[in-house]
């Protein structure tokens, strides 16, 4: 064999080096969105983790920013999350079920599923507009945390059919056939087979999709969601904040005090939707080991 | 054949997915208490044949049928008639195992409960396990996953799971293709059993055992583009001994398919 | 086992008998919930019909006060002062501003980080590394807004003190780094859609990874990158918290990064905070903007659907 060319081998070191220089370009990249993302929580966890108390989370916003606390904000999420989870995913699994089990494949079908996938994309703070105009004034839910939790509802509700299609689609269609040919109809083999095989990936969805519901403001900004509220809600109709609008009001002001009370709510924010990213990926393990019928 | 010996007939079978034939002109009577086989190369439309009697093709989108499909004289295709109700007196047994994600005990019972069964489940689940020869195997552990088991005791499993809605017909599609041989000799030995108190159409591309099990052999070949028609139907041993049909003695001696 | 016979066999006999009358509350039954779950699936259609009911029929008794061509083309936004200008085009650059600028730093830092973790990566490290990033994207947009105004802008003031309290550089930079994960997952998953046999045989060649990664890698995977950055775009346009925050409220026609802006988002939440009544032609306006926002990121959204099903048909 003939010796490789001195020109040749000039051009291969380059060609290696080049190729170094690139691996190294692109280590940076990952590295600087982690940099941004320790830099982040390092700033936010020096801004407010000595505000951080029980005291903190159990009282009520004031005008003094040390007295300041996120009771009626943190009440008031968890109202507007709860009713958004449990109407998305009564309204979301019933969608998903129509879609993969029933519907059959034409220009009506296909017309819900491009809809459902463009719904996703809209702006979330076209929803707000969207609920201000039915659940608000239509019908006159007022600026009430019905009306909140209705409009996230609409928001996470393609995320939720999304997801809970592919759980369904990915349960074996052997079972069914097992179930039909046992003389089950088709809704008896959804609930005794589909839904129980699919239910750990919606599970998944559902939390993904209600921290995401936990983390928005814009739409309740817009659907008339209070930013001052001094007293926990009482009920369905009653008026609300809640923690992203609380902390965007906190940021909003010019004092000092009110940005540390602010990173305190947003320490408080990230500890609940890393709760739930920690539950929805233990779920979605268990979904992954479980043995294929 | 007498017709009150055949349970399942068909009159003029024509299958169409979409509109493409997949068996057509199929007039075949299926003996009660006896083992019919149906062999035939790979795409001639066997297991369409065979999800025909208990209407399984009805779950697949743009399928259709003319010509009739008796069960005991009754026409299964009326529109009188709810295929879910066929389907539990007309069991079904798959290529491959396909036990429920839950344990053996409720795969067994799954097809009673659902349809309501009054009684007591427990016996019931005993005696169908028994009768497809996994008791013994299993009774310790009814309450452990379908999904622990072997191959043969799963697709066993899905017998006994066929059995327990008391069906007067078992279809079994390929049931051995995915087993080994001594899981197929084991359910080979079953179907025998079962023979006694069940009318059984299997369809299988394992023309051996076409020959050790079945009473009648049915060869079924596509045809252009017509889908599989019937080439010969009769009893097992003349049909592998004397072939009236060239293209039958062809396909059992190996030469094609 | 006789036992078990004679019990299976009698009740054998006493089915065949009965044509099961239940068949039809089955049936019933059965059609009831199959209305019902289909009556969940018309939710999202009406979700749709809803939206663009509502902008439609708002914006349409907004345009009966101010010309489409003044909203399209003016240059001046002041729905709220005394001297009213309806010219959306400040609320345009504004938002252009903070979603190229976004895209500037999410597309090469995204693009990057995707051919790290598709092309480079040993599998391990890039499942650990792929939930990280997507931390970054389920932050909360108002952590971004906070984390805008309170720590990068002024730093950015430190450098430069042209950047005012309220800037649309700030924000951008913000954004990028919460649509970077977007970019690099989406961009990621079209270049692991490519065949391997294609990288397979630029190697065999004697190509780098680097050749591999940029000559033959990307290409194939275009259409699904494109796609990629059309829905980051999308994203960045219809993005509110982190402009509102830290772009101000200022509806200027300019595409200077240092001053303060309004995106229309901003403008929306603006009105929103305020005490502008229900029912005037003040508070109609945010329909109206609504419905720009809307449509355009409806027709990237579409876009970027389009692309991305060509990109399949090219490979699967």
């Amino acid at each position: 064999m003939a010796a490789a060319s001195p020109d040749f081998r000039r051009r291969m070191t380059r060609r290696q080096w080049e190729g170094r220089a690139f691996h190294g370009l692109c280590l940076l990249a990952v590295a600087v969105a982690l940099a941004m993302l320790v830099l982040l929580l390092v700033y936010l966890a020096r801004q407010g983790l000595t505000r951080v108390s029980w005291e903190f989370i159990t009282s009520f916003p004031s005008r003094d920013p040390d007295q300041a606390g996120i009771k009626a904000a943190l009440l008031g999420s968890i109202y507007v999350v709860a009713i958004a989870a449990v109407v998305a995913f009564t309204l979301g699994v019933s969608a998903a079920i129509y879609l993969e089990e029933y519907a059959v494949r034409n220009w009506r079908s296909r017309i819900i599923q491009v809809n459902i996938t463009n719904l996703a994309g809209v702006p979330s703070i076209v929803y707000g507009i969207l609920g201000l105009e039915i659940f608000v004034r239509t019908l006159g839910l007022g600026r009430s945390v019905l009306a909140g939790g209705l409009t996230m509802a609409l928001l996470v509700l393609p995320i939720i059919i999304i997801a809970a299609q592919e759980a369904i689609r990915a349960v074996p269609p052997s079972l069914r056939e097992g179930a039909y040919a046992l003389g089950a109809t088709r809704w008896q083999a959804i609930w005794h087979l589909v839904l129980p095989q699919a239910m750990p990936g919606i599970l998944t969805g559902v939390i993904l999709a209600v921290s995401r519901a936990l983390g928005e403001t814009a739409p309740l900004i817009v659907m008339g969601a209070l930013t001052f509220v001094p007293f926990a809600p009482d009920g369905p109709l009653s008026r609300f904040t809640v923690l992203p609008i609380q902390i965007f009001n906190w940021t909003s002001r010019p004092q000092a005090g009110f940005h540390e009370a602010a990173a305190a709510g947003i320490i408080v924010l990230l500890a609940l939707l890393l709760t739930m990213n920690a539950a929805a990926i233990v779920l979605r393990n268990k979904f992954q080991r479980r043995p294929e019928g | 054949m007498q017709q009150s010996d055949a349970i399942l007939q068909t009159r003029g079978l024509t299958v169409y997915y979409g509109s493409k034939q997949a068996v057509s002109d199929i007039t075949l009577d299926v003996a009660r208490h006896r083992i019919t086989a149906i062999i035939g190369p790979s795409g001639c439309g066997k297991s369409t044949l065979l999800r025909c009697f208990n209407r399984m093709n009805d779950l697949i989108p743009k399928s259709r049928i003319t010509g009739q499909v008796l069960f005991e004289g009754r026409d299964l295709y009326s529109p009188t008639v709810d295929p879910t109700e066929i389907r539990y007196q007309i069991g079904m047994v798959f290529q491959r195992p396909n036990p429920f994600p839950k344990s053996i005990f409720d795969n067994v019972a799954f097809g009673p409960r659902i349809n309501g069964f009054r009684g007591d489940l427990a016996e019931l689940v005993e005696s169908s396990l028994a009768r497809a020869a996994l008791w013994a195997e299993v009774k310790d552990r009814l309450t452990s996953s379908a999904l622990a088991l072997s191959g043969g005791q799963q697709q066993r499993l899905c017998i006994a799971r066929a059995l327990a809605v008391q069906p007067q017909v078992i279809l079994m599609d390929e049931p051995c293709s995915s087993l080994d041989p001594i899981a197929t000799l084991a359910i080979e030995d079953l179907m025998r059993e079962l023979s006694a108190d069940y009318s059984i159409v299997i369809v299988t591309h394992n023309m051996q055992q076409a020959a050790r099990v079945s009473d009648y052999t049915t060869f079924l070949m596509g045809i252009e583009n017509r889908g599989g028609q019937i080439i010969e139907y009769g009893e097992t041993r003349l049909i592998f001994t004397n072939p009236k049909d060239e293209r039958t003695e062809a396909y059992i001696t190996g030469r094609f398919g | 086992m006789a036992r078990d016979t004679r019990s299976l066999r009698t009740s054998i006999t006493a089915k065949a008998l009965s044509l099961l009358p239940r068949h039809w509350k089955r049936l019933l039954w059965e059609r009831l919930i199959r209305l019902t779950l289909a009556a969940a699936a018309v939710v999202s259609v009406l979700t749709t019909v809803g939206i663009v009911s509502v902008l439609l029929f708002e914006a349409v008794l907004f345009f009966q006060e101010v010309s489409i061509l003044e909203f399209l083309t003016g240059t001046r936004w002041t729905p709220l002062f005394a001297s009213q200008h309806f010219g959306i085009l400040p609320l345009i650059t504004a938002t252009i501003i903070t979603s190229a600028g976004a895209m500037l730093v999410a597309l090469p830092l995204g693009l990057l980080s995707a051919i790290y973790l598709s092309e480079y990566a040993p599998d391990p490290v890039r499942r650990g590394l792929k939930p990280v990033l997507e931390v970054l994207a389920g932050i909360p947009t108002v952590v971004y807004g906070y984390f805008a105004l309170l720590f990068v802008t002024p730093l950015l003031r430190q450098i430069s003190p042209n950047v005012s309290v309220f800037n649309g550089l700030s924000a951008s930079i913000v954004m990028g780094i919460m649509i970077l994960p977007m970019v690099s997952s989406l961009s990621e998953d079209a270049m692991r859609a490519v065949p391997r046999s294609l990288r397979e045989g630029a190697y065999a060649l004697g190509s780098t990874k680097l050749e591999v990664s940029t000559r033959v890698v990307i290409p194939a995977a275009l259409s699904g990158i494109a796609a990629a950055f059309i829905l980051a775009i999308s994203r960045a346009v219809g993005e509110t918290m982190i402009v509102a925050i830290a772009a101000g409220q200022n509806p200027t026609f300019t595409l200077n990064p240092f001053v303060p802006i309004e995106t229309m988002t901003a403008y929306i939440v603006q009105v929103s905070m305020g005490d502008t009544p229900t029912g005037t032609l003040e508070f109609k306006t945010i329909f109206a903007v609504g419905l720009t926002l809307f449509l355009l990121t409806l027709m990237m959204n579409l876009l970027s659907q389009y692309v991305v099903r060509r990109f399949r048909e090219e490979y699967e």
